[in-house]
């Protein structure tokens, strides 16, 4: 049985004086973080609105992603390295921000995972699941930073 | 349906639904694994490892069933490309089954449904080895 992961978040007025509520949460680079980061992120992004399955099932597939990537990938799993997360959540979107502590990537060097010869790599899917199943997708000059927008239905 | 054997079945420590792997053995033989809650990077290998050891133990015919799945990140649908080769390799079959809409969507988007048997039911599934 894991030990409680002690995960929280804050949540505070948008400092550009906006409608927005902002959220974030700071986890370890471990992997079995992620499950209860999505679940805690999820509530605070959906709580008082009235959301479709689709949208929290995308939140979901698309956070699970994105930590994982921050994880694995950007801080290769040291210990001593963060994943901060950060939900700007408006009325009418949800922009999330996923940042590691790693050397950044260039996302536009990933190919697409869908041509027949790669079905059957292993990995390689990460990222275009993200672009596909939210509104858009930007990264910082570094590529250790995604935000992801969803707008609310 | 027997039950055969378990794998860690874990509470989440906010109280979720348990996330693990149960695998049970249906009547015409063949080895019916149940995916519980997730399928992500943090328990893909768990999945991985129970298949391989069906395998180990002689079973040619495996389903995975996801009726009882939240969500599936790319770890783990790259977890099920490797268990299917491992199958396809050993000589035997793998079905999917209980997919909804949702979860069905990741694998039209990324075109696995081309590679995978994918089943509505479990029944259905069973019933096409």
């Amino acid at each position: 049985m894991p030990s409680p992961l002690r995960l929280c978040v804050r949540r505070s007025p948008a400092p550009d004086g906006s409608a927005a509520t902002v959220v974030t949460l700071r986890l370890p680079s471990d992997v079995a973080c992620i499950e209860e980061a999505v679940e805690l992120v999820t509530r605070h992004c959906l709580a008082g609105h009235d959301t479709s399955k689709k949208t929290r099932f995308r939140l979901q597939v698309v956070l699970s992603e994105a930590l994982s990537n921050a994880i694995v990938r950007g801080n290769q799993e040291e210990r001593g390295k963060w994943v901060h997360v950060q939900a700007e959540l408006g009325p009418d979107a949800i922009r999330l921000m996923v940042t590691d502590e790693g050397k950044g990537f260039n996302p536009l060097a990933i190919p697409e995972p869908i041509r027949p010869e790669q079905l059957d790599e292993a990995n390689g899917r990460g990222l275009y699941l993200i672009r596909k199943l939210v509104d858009a997708v930007q990264f910082n000059e570094q590529g250790n930073s995604i935000c992801m927008i969803l707008r609310r239905p | 349906m027997p039950t055969r054997s378990f794998a860690s079945l874990r509470m989440t420590t906010t109280g979720r639904e348990p996330m693990g792997f149960s695998q049970t053995k249906d009547a015409s033989g063949v080895a019916v694994v149940q995916v519980e809650g997730q399928l992500i990077v943090g328990n893909r290998q768990e999945l991985k490892e129970l298949v391989q050891a069906a395998l180990d133990a002689g079973e040619r015919r495996i389903l995975i069933d996801f009726s009882r799945t939240g969500y599936i990140d790319s770890s783990g649908l790259g977890a099920l490309v490797s268990i299917s080769k491992k199958i396809r390799e050993a000589g035997g079959e793998l079905r999917l089954s209980g997919l909804n809409e949702d979860l069905r969507s990741l694998f039209e988007l990324t075109k696995l449904d081309t590679l995978f048997a994918i089943a509505e039911t479990p029944q259905q599934a069973l019933a096409s080895f």
